[in-house]
């Protein structure tokens, strides 16, 4: 093994070998500069491994900075630092004992576990707090990497005595290590006893249930200890308390009183992890004061965090969207403070403005206009968008306002810039669905700007209005056969609109639309590749000249009017989100399972998870991912539902035995235009979610496949899943 | 937790990165370099990859990001990064690529003592000052304390103060600063105007003196309704926030402000409050276009504040349309010209006392174009800082220092009030 004798790893040699001490501390800190850069520095091991006797304690950092990287590249050399790690654990100065100790438990090699047990156990009992406090989490790094010695030299029972210390820090830290060994002894092997390491005993593969007990006595010292710690430790507390269930009310108000200080807090999670205390022991609490007093003096600490850094901001604002749709009252009167800057960066500016129209309410309804209208002149184009869009929200939710509404929407058509145009359309479509016949005198405007549209979405409402309002519009026939001139050239949800509008035309107006109806048939069976259009063509043809009666009942059926949900996320799932306020989950709005482990939520999982007997809520949460998604999504469906049942029946000469069967049906069909369709128009789904982040479609897959047998029988599916779809378009 | 902490540069490379758990690998970063760094559209400071999430925060032209592959708690995440930011300024005094370079060893170090196993330790800079030393810091500190009373000190309940502290002149001073937000619409209406204000703490007290601290309310944190009369000096706190020196319990309780403050300076508590602001400044603005080419602007601004008191760097940020080719500016105090690069006029004016008036006018020319720009219109930004000034009326009314030794103490007090972007009028 001739090095060569030049190059740079040889000068570092031979400086880490040279007699000065000068000169060895320098090349430490090149080849760690080396290693940062991403040069392999593995050869130099032995070389710098002697230089780890040393006084100067910032030489020693380097080297053990230097151990931690290589030691798993090297794990025969290891064995030359085990002696100086030992010696150091015992060193007089707690510094040391505490940097030996907390660097050998991340070494990953099997070598240095070995002689790491003794030093631990220890450290564990250290005189000094520091000592122990970074031994205690030092039990978490073994059990990452060797369970079983954990259990072999009863780490965890010590640190179960560590939560009794008498110093914060230690206890903070002592439950953290333990609630990390908690998580990670699920994750290990939960439906399997025989861990993948086949070496493992029997006792570490099912430590959970006993690994982090929270009784009364820890629960006292938990509360001393909460007052007294680093705002880090604060929130490991907390997040313990937050697992701990109150045995009665008495305890759970105990617990609310002694958390509610924490809102005080300057560290932002803190604040939230309090919040997440409060609202899990909430539910508990029956007194009125007490429930009064806790969601009074919730609100001021959350309306402060919207003052913090962007990124801290958002998180809270996410958590607030949650916090809203539990308890809708507690910021009651606050909008004012979620009107964007001018400088906020956009996905801080869109989530306000989720929030805004959650607390918009008759009496502030002609400010938060005020304030979209001003956002609608703005550049960004996608938060102009979202801006009218919450005119029309705001619109279908007070209807005191709704005129207004569509007042502002049409000052902003005639600015005529053409996303304001498209979207205002879009939107005004919604607000004629909840207020059928109220606003009419607006289309002919809308007709005018015909020309301006170019988005699918935009013309399909236009149509869909056009179609619906057929009889009240003298050139209908008109205007939609110029759609129907280009009918090859649209995109499918135009040319579904476009036929239906066509027969709604037909049906109105008999008399004068029998040519273009005839036209619009022949294209959609002919010219077009996609079965939709194409089934949806020929069910219209049959019943047109079948039963033209039955055609009216279903084709020109009244609908109910739609509503702005209250929730974007299914009740139970909202339930576990209020769990975890502040953690990615309630960033997200999505249960943790569905984006870490091991990825998405499959059924299988879904099955697992209802199996295990711990505990019944999250069974139920986790069920609901599907139903409540399938709710979210297809709204719809359901709307159906309440149209007179005897007259579908009779339609569909009983095949549809169950709605939902239908829905389901629809949903695992064409995947990929459903995800499209979703994807826009899906009020809930953060926009700042990755495209990982979707995951809702591909887990209904198999459910929806065990009810659904192959598509037989599709005409009265489809009736219904078109009907649907052009309701689809332009909800949310 | 944070499985992993990387600094970038804006090239996407890596100038420090540390490994904390075992989930993780180094190559995890040319992840978020493809993913965050050469992308341009990024929305979300969090990044979900399969399971693997990126949370990052951008300072100048490096990006510090936290890797973890749990469901972690966002906000502690953030905060950390952001309390690592303010760690970083306090040791090599700005955080940017040269100097993560050239402190690669302190970073190290520091990311060593404040992150164990991916959890936050201890990251109170003044205790962390006290083990982590660099040639500066040492020579400010001049003696290196015994590191078991070090170590009992980062553990114990006292964290943020050493107990031996001893100063042969006892003084604190308390800065009050107050940051104006307010959104005015173009028809002068306040859409919003609240303070965010922050009690800074300077103190250079021996021992371990116990300070109580009194502001001009009874704290009316809850709105009792009206069974407590307000009387007419004190100020409605919205909200209060406490270093973690304060004792929220007692705070909780009976509304007193008592703590052990840190050595030297540190921030005390921050607070909101929204009900009777003073504004500093009004501003009229008369915004016309006569022409296509043309845009006239009048602006009117007056100092509302007390005769005896005056602002200082008073900067005045107005908008002009993208396609202004030239602006002639007219002003009675102070210097206005056009900065084309940002298309705002800038008006500076250095001090301004209270009561005064001040008027611009300017005429900004436009270029003729046939496709017009979208001009998005932003806001009119005023700057100032208005010395012995409170927008909320807040005022200290007491701060009393005990000590075992039973030594006298000087105090002073200060206020400011100020806006940096904040303080937004609408027009047009």
């Amino acid at each position: 093994m001739a090095a060569p004798r030049k190059g740079e790893n040889w000068e570092l040699r031979q400086q880490l070998n040279s007699e000065y001490r000068e000169k060895r501390a320098d090349a430490i800190k090149r080849v760690i500069a080396n290693h940062t850069i991403g040069k392999d520095c593995s050869g130099l091991f032995p070389d710098v491994v002697k230089n780890m006797q040393t006084e100067d304690l910032e030489q020693k950092k380097l080297v053990y900075l230097y151990l931690m990287n290589y030691a798993k590249t090297q794990p025969e050399l290891v064995i030359l630092a085990v002696n100086t790690f030992v010696k150091d654990t015992a060193d007089p100065n707690p510094l040391v004992r505490a940097l030996a100790i907390r660097t050998m438990s991340v070494l990953r090699a099997e070598k240095i576990l070995d002689y790491l047990a003794s030093p631990l156990s220890r450290c564990l009992k250290d005189e000094n707090p520091y000592v122990r406090k970074t031994a205690a989490l030092c039990v978490a790094k073994v059990f990452d990497l060797k369970p079983e010695l954990c259990v072999e030299y009863g780490f965890i029972e010590t640190l179960r005595d560590l939560i009794g210390d008498g110093n914060p820090m230690v206890v903070a830290n002592a439950v953290t290590a333990l609630a990390d060994i908690h998580e990670a002894s699920q994750t290990v092997s939960p439906s399997d006893p025989d861990s993948p390491e086949g070496s493992t005993p029997p006792p570490t593969s099912q430590p959970s249930p006993q690994l982090l007990i929270i009784d009364q006595p820890t629960l006292a010292k938990l509360l001393v200890a909460l007052n007294e710690c680093s705002e880090w430790g604060r929130i490991a507390v907390l997040s313990t308390l937050a697992r701990y269930k109150a045995v009665d009310v008495q305890e759970a108000e105990h617990i609310c009183e002694r958390v509610m200080p924490q809102f005080q807090h300057a560290n932002a999670a803190v604040v939230l992890g309090a919040v997440k205390v409060i609202m899990i022991h909430i539910k508990q609490i029956q007194r009125e004061d007490l429930l009064k007093s806790l969601t009074r003096k919730m609100a001021p600490p959350l309306v402060t965090l919207i003052s913090s850094a962007p990124e801290i901001q958002w998180v809270a604002l996410r958590n607030i969207n949650l916090l809203l749709q539990k308890r809708p009252d507690i910021l009651a009167n606050e909008m004012r403070v979620f009107f964007c800057k001018y400088n906020d960066p956009p996905y801080v500016k869109v989530e306000k403005l989720d929030i805004m129209i959650r607390l918009a309410n008759a009496n502030n309804v002609e400010t938060l206009l005020g304030e979209l209208k001003e956002y609608a002149s703005e550049v960004d184009v996608d938060f102009v968008r979202k801006a009218v869009r919450a005119i029309g929200q705001t619109a279908i939710k007070i209807e005191e306002a709704a005129e207004r509404c569509v007042g502002v929407l049409m000052e902003l058509i005639e600015t005529r810039v053409s996303y304001v145009v498209q979207e205002a359309v879009i939107v005004i479509k919604d607000i004629f669905r909840k207020y059928p016949h109220s606003y009419e005198g607006v289309i002919p405007v809308l007709c005018s700007n015909l020309e301006e549209l170019d988005e699918p979405e935009a013309k399909a409402s236009l149509i869909w209005i056009i179609g619906e309002y057929a009889e009240k519009i003298e050139n209908a026939d008109e205007l939609l056969g110029t759609f129907l001139e280009s009918f090859k050239e649209e995109s499918y949800p135009v040319q579904l609109q476009t036929l239906t509008a066509i027969v709604k035309l037909f049906l109105k107006k008999p008399d004068t639309a029998q040519g273009i109806v005839q036209r619009v048939l022949q294209a959609a069976t002919k010219d077009c590749d996609s079965p939709d259009v194409r089934d949806r063509a020929y069910i219209y043809w049959r019943l047109l000249s079948s039963d033209p009666a039955a055609a009216k009942a279903v084709v020109l059926s009244v609908r109910p009017p739609i509503s702005l949900p209250q929730t974007t996320v299914a009740p139970a799932i909202l339930e576990e989100l209020l769990g975890e306020i502040s953690s990615l989950a309630s960033v997200y709005h999505k249960p943790a399972a569905t984006f870490i482990g091991k990825g998405r939520l499959g059924a299988d999982e879904i099955g697992r998870q209802a199996v295990e007997p711990e505990d019944e809520t999250r069974e139920k949460a986790l069920q609901t991912v599907v139903a409540g998604q399938q709710a979210e999504n297809l709204l719809d469906f359901d709307a159906d539902d309440s149209a007179p049942d005897e007259r579908r029946r009779s339609l569909a000469d009983g095949l549809i035995s169950n709605q939902t069967i239908a829905s389901v049906a629809k949903s695992s069909n064409p995947l990929d235009e459903l995800m499209d369709l979703f994807s826009s128009p899906n009020l809930s789904a953060p926009t700042a979610n990755p495209a990982q982040l979707m995951p809702s479609v591909p887990s209904l897959m198999p459910t929806s496949n065990n009810n659904n047998g192959p598509m037989t029988s599709p005409t009265p599916q489809i009736v219904t899943g078109g009907k649907a779809e052009d309701d689809l378009l332009g909800l949310f | 937790m944070i499985s992993a902490f990387f600094i970038f540069n804006q090239k996407g490379e890596v100038l420090t990165s540390r490994l904390f758990r075992t989930d993780v690998k180094r190559s995890i970063s040319d992840v978020f370099r493809i993913q965050v760094i050469s992308n341009a559209d990024v929305r979300s400071p969090i990044i979900t990859l399969g399971s693997t999430s990126f949370f990052h925060v951008r300072v100048g032209n490096v990006y510090l990001v936290a890797v973890t592959k749990c469901n972690a708690s966002a906000a502690l995440v953030f905060e950390f990064l952001y309390r690592f930011m303010s760690i970083s300024k306090s040791y090599f005094g700005k955080l940017d690529e040269e100097s993560v370079k050239n402190n690669f060893v302190l970073i190290y170090e520091l990311l060593d003592e404040i992150l164990d196993f991916g959890y936050p330790q201890n990251s109170e800079t003044d205790t962390l000052k006290m083990y982590i030393t660099t040639e500066s810091i040492k020579s400010e500190l001049a003696v290196r304390e015994d590191s078991s009373k070090i170590t009992i000190q980062a553990t114990g309940a006292t964290s943020w103060r050493r107990s031996d502290v001893k100063y042969r002149k006892n003084e604190a001073f308390v800065d009050v600063i107050e940051t104006v937000n307010l959104m005015m619409s173009k028809e002068g209406t306040v859409l919003r105007a609240d303070v965010d204000g922050q009690i800074m703490m300077r103190a250079y007290l021996s021992g371990t003196p116990e300070c109580k601290f009194g502001l001009n309310d009874k704290l009316v944190l809850q709105k009792r309704g009206d069974s407590a009369p307000k009387s007419e000096s004190a100020v409605e706190l919205d909200d209060c926030q406490f270093h973690q020196c304060v004792r929220l319990g007692r705070f909780d309780s009976d509304r007193s402000i008592s703590f052990i403050p840190p050595d030297g300076e540190f921030e005390l508590m921050r607070y909101r409050s929204t009900t009777n602001i003073n504004l500093p400044f009004r501003l009229q603005t008369h915004v016309v276009e006569p022409t296509k080419s043309k845009v006239e602007y009048t602006i009117h601004l007056r100092a509302a504040y007390d005769p005896k008191l005056s602002a200082n760097n008073v900067v005045l940020r107005i908008p002009t349309p993208l396609n202004t080719t030239m602006v002639n500016t007219k002003v009675g105090i102070g210097k206005a010209k056009y900065v084309p690069a940002e298309n705002i006029i800038i008006w500076k004016i250095p001090r301004i006392q209270g009561a005064q008036e001040a008027i611009l006018t300017a005429d900004a020319d436009l270029a003729q174009t046939t496709h017009r720009q979208a001009w998005s219109r932003p806001p009119i930004e005023v700057d100032f800082s208005v010395v012995m000034f409170t927008a909320s009326g807040l005022l200290v009314r007491f701060l009393k220092v005990f000590e075992k030794s039973g030594y006298q103490s000087v105090k002073w007090v200060r206020y400011l009030s100020k806006a940096n972007g904040t303080y937004q009028i609408r027009f047009l």
